[in-house]
């Protein structure tokens, strides 16, 4: 067990190194947030389109919801590998016209291969684990969990709450008031369902 | 035999990793490696260091691959302090 946890350790302080010689943290902090705010913001969007509705299975419902978040996941991952790989691999060329020498077997070179890897599953990470944290009351009313208010109600409630803690996480990282950079993205999600109330109702 | 005691190297590396961290990585090539860096000159993308690394008997394969390994190029031996043993028996 305390191997295990001493090569992870390892992973993850090689995984640090690495991104901090490419100079990555910002861009996977932003893929994290912007993929992760899709993620919320689609499925509020799906979840008040079924509230509109009317009547649906819950089964229904979270099987639609399901898709969507493994489809968010899936694209977050291939998009994002197919461009960091291109743009480490420019990175690298120009680092090495620099150096005059080649750097496939250096440290840059493991980043330039490992780095679009790491993106891309935190790109993918991000919106399907924000769904699957919006999809739990749902779910859990499914199995036969019975919950205080309509699961439905409950999951726009944690949609929005995380797409709120998205934006207090955005304001900590600007250095600015984490509560008016919160209500921004409140903000968002609540022109969001406004939206969908007014054109899903026709 | 004859060992290495005192290396002067002249390096040239990528911005990333620092000066610190490269240092530590060097000095992890040996036990007993104390590691001085001067930072000569910054470009664009590459840093100039003159690299100093003293110890009981310093592998310099090893400091070579070291630094090759940390994407840096070593450009020359600047200097080199060496002292002969003598043979056991």
């Amino acid at each position: 067990m305390s191997r295990k946890l001493g090569r992870f350790m390892n992973l993850l302080e090689q995984s640090r190194f690495l991104l901090r010689i490419t100079r990555t943290h910002d861009i996977i902090r932003r893929y994290f947030v912007v993929n992760g705010f899709d993620g919320a913001l689609t499925m509020l969007g799906l979840i008040i389109g079924f509230l509109v509705s009317g009547t649906t299975g819950l089964s229904v419902i979270i099987n639609v919801c399901l898709g969507a978040a493994i489809a968010l996941g899936v694209s977050g991952v291939s998009s994002a590998y197919v461009s960091e790989v291109a743009e480490r691999k420019r990175a690298l060329g120009k680092l090495e016209d620099a150096m005059i020498t080649d750097l496939r077997n250096s440290a840059h070179g493991e980043a330039a291969r490992g780095v679009p890897l790491l993106i891309a599953l935190v790109n993918g990470f991000a919106p399907l684990a924000i769904s699957l944290l919006i999809l739990t009351p749902l779910i859990a009313a499914n199995a036969g969990f019975a919950l205080p208010v309509s699961p439905l109600y409950a999951a726009v409630a944690i949609a929005l709450l995380l797409i709120f803690l998205l934006g207090v996480f955005l304001g900590s990282i600007a250095g600015v008031s984490w509560l008016r950079s919160g209500i921004q993205t409140l903000l968002i999600a609540i022109l969001t369902a406004a939206l969908i109330y007014l054109f899903a109702s026709y | 035999m004859v060992l290495v005691k005192r290396l002067v190297l002249d390096v040239l590396k990528p911005h990333q990793p620092n000066a610190l961290e490269f240092s530590q990585a060097l000095a992890k090539a040996g036990g007993d490696y104390r590691v001085c860096i001067t930072v000569l000159e910054v470009d664009e993308k590459t840093e100039t260091l003159k690299v100093v690394v003293e110890g009981d008997a310093i592998d310099f394969e090893a400091v070579q691959s070291g630094i090759n390994d940390l994407g840096g190029s070593l450009h020359s031996i600047d200097e080199v302090e060496v002292q002969s043993e003598p043979q056991a028996g």
